[in-house]
């Protein structure tokens, strides 16, 4: 990775993390928290991993990405009008009623959408469904779904996980974000899914372990999923929940709820000037 | 009824996704380790490259149906009608109601007639819970070759759509070379005026007779097989309602949420007429041999014969 590409994902994620704001702002509700912990990756599959075309989202043989978080729609949608699927105007409108903009994704109106998901471990279930018929139809896509690491906690998870080895699906990369926090508090307080990585080994999976906000080692595991032949890849990504608003950064609290108007404003005078601090350079 | 063959309708299924298998090469099948019971088996035979075992997660195999839809295949999902509709209810409402997607459950050992097994494994609410989710297609057919005919229907339509089958051998009295089906359309299957009686599934055999008891006892009865009980056929229910002025519905369901609740309904709305619903009465079923159960849960001829005629005096 140049340092150019790295500072231009780096600017890509901030912008993503400005749409988070400005949409959950509108929105007066919402899941800042895990959209920002995700923003980094969010970033990196739209602008540098997934073979996806926004002129064309039904193009035949673009990669899928399923949400299996479908609460981080903030940071999908804010992605995907970044990277010209639909107006970044529209996401003002996010959770409007007559937004196509839904709460959770939703596969019947949003331009580049493949899976409705919301209720948690079934974006999964469906990655597996998609990556085994993408191998009956001969059709060389890749797969990608995102979890996080309280939906994890959902059984039908690892009814996937079973499956997605059983069925050798070597073009299926699922992406876990383990930022620590759900609703009610730390992940291990609540119900402990540790150690994630080495369950999903035990589940026959091969692993990388990164940090999620460092675009050089998300770079270094989607290339070596992409080289693992006959058992699906997964990436365990340590983030910060909130990442890049200093005070929603570990705060629980930030899982599902909007920032007001001044909260709104120190948060994108923030990102402003991370993004001004990215482009001076 | 003179003697006829016995074929359970799951048998109709089995075939029909042999037939569908070799006509397209979209259509997989999966399965929640009750392949043999569900007869996605003989599919799975033909064409071992399409069926997936999920092993015994219902749960995922509704998703896993939802994303193979979403490529384009078009997916049938098997389990028991208990798991299909009720372990996994909410991926069904939400990875495949929410999305519309091209997904066919195959649902069988459907009703108390499982028999055996008792109550935990005789679905009696999955009517009830299909027929709730938006744009969902709720069928169960009266014999094996309905089934057949069914189930092509179902890769026909673009959709969701929800077949239940049933465990036990059913009379067949369609005739497969000249039988067509149509989702939505229900059928006549003997007129009369003093009373009408609209069943479906295994009850439907079991209405025709009755048909002819009440014959017997001087009252025509008209027998309505509606396979179909979502989108409901209004049109012939309104018609049986104004043309015989009381109505009769039969299922192998609780009387709540089912057939004869959509009757109902309609009834309520567009054509008040007086209606008695023959089903599982708000109880949980048990073992025992299906006959004698359905005997006891007054799901025969005789019952609904019974019930028809105090009906149709009174």
């Amino acid at each position: 990775m140049t340092a150019n590409e790295k500072k231009t994902l780096m600017a890509n994620a901030c912008k993503v993390r400005m749409g988070i704001i400005q949409s959950t702002h509108a929105a007066k509700a919402g899941h800042p928290g895990g959209s920002l912990s995700s923003a980094d990756l969010f970033a990196y599959l739209y602008f540098k991993e997934l073979n996806v075309d926004p002129k064309d989202p039904k193009k035949g043989g673009r990669d899928r990405f399923v949400l299996s978080k479908g609460h981080c729609a903030p940071g999908l949608y804010a992605a995907l009008a970044l990277r010209g699927f639909f107006p970044w105007e529209d996401l003002k409108t996010l959770r409007h009623i007559g937004s196509y903009l839904q709460g959770h994704p939703d596969m019947k109106s949003i331009p580049g959408v493949d899976m409705s998901t919301g209720s948690l471990g079934q974006g999964v279930s469906a990655a597996c469904g998609m990556a085994l018929s993408a191998k009956l139809q001969n059709n060389p896509c890749r797969v990608y779904t995102l979890l996080g690491d309280g939906e994890i906690q959902e059984g039908q998870v690892w009814e996937a996980m079973m499956f997605a080895h059983h069925y050798k699906l070597d073009n299926l990369c699922a992406v876990i974000d383990n930022n620590g926090l759900q609703i009610d508090g730390p992940v291990d307080q609540v119900m402990s899914p540790y150690p994630i990585a080495d369950k999903l080994r035990a589940f026959g999976w091969e692993t990388a372990e990164v940090d999620g906000h460092d675009f050089e080692q998300l770079e270094a595991a989607f290339a070596q999923a992409r080289r693992v032949k006959g058992r699906p890849f997964a990436i365990v990504m340590k983030t910060t929940k909130g990442k890049g608003v200093s005070f929603m950064e570990n705060q629980a609290g930030w899982h599902g709820k909007a920032p007001n108007d001044e909260q709104a404003e120190t948060a994108l005078s923030e990102l402003r000037a991370a993004l001004a601090g990215l482009e001076a350079v | 009824m003179e003697s006829v063959k016995k074929i359970a309708t799951r048998q109709g299924y089995g075939e029909a996704l042999r037939e569908l298998g070799a006509a397209h090469d979209n259509v997989v099948v999966f399965d929640a380790d009750l392949a043999g019971s569900t007869q996605t088996a003989m599919f799975g035979k033909a064409f071992p490259d399409r069926h997936f075992n999920c092993g015994i997660a219902e749960g995922n195999m509704m998703a896993v149906a939802a994303g193979a839809a979403a490529m384009g295949m078009v997916a049938f999902a098997s389990s028991f009608a208990m798991f299909a509709a009720g372990r996994a209810y909410e991926q069904v409402r939400n990875s495949i109601g929410y999305t519309g997607l091209n997904v066919k459950i195959g649902a069988s050992h459907g009703g108390i007639s499982v028999g055996e097994d008792g109550a935990s494994h005789q679905c009696l609410e999955d009517f009830a819970l299909m027929r709730a989710i938006p744009g969902m297609v709720v069928m169960s057919p009266a014999d094996a070759v309905e089934a057949k005919a069914m189930v092509k229907a179902a890769y026909e339509h673009q959709g969701p759509v929800y077949m239940r089958f049933g465990r036990s051998p059913v009379p067949v009295f369609h005739d497969e070379d000249s039988f067509a089906f149509e989702i939505g359309r229900g059928e006549v299957m003997r007129d009369g005026g003093d009373i009408a009686i609209i069943a479906n599934g295994l009850l439907v055999a079991e209405a025709v007779e009755a048909g002819e008891l009440l014959a017997q006892r001087g009252l025509s009865a008209r027998i309505i097989n509606m396979a179909t009980i979502k989108p409901l056929d209004e049109e012939l229910v309104l018609q049986a309602a104004a043309e015989c002025g009381k109505i009769i519905t039969c299922e192998e369901h609780s009387v709540i949420g089912g057939l004869g609740e959509a009757v109902c309904s309609l009834l309520g709305e567009k054509r008040p007429t007086p209606v008695k619903r023959i089903g599982v009465n708000d109880v949980f079923g048990h073992s025992g041999p299906a006959a004698a159960l359905l005997e006891q849960f007054g799901l025969c001829a005789a019952n609904i014969a019974s019930v028809a005629e105090q009906f149709a005096r009174s």
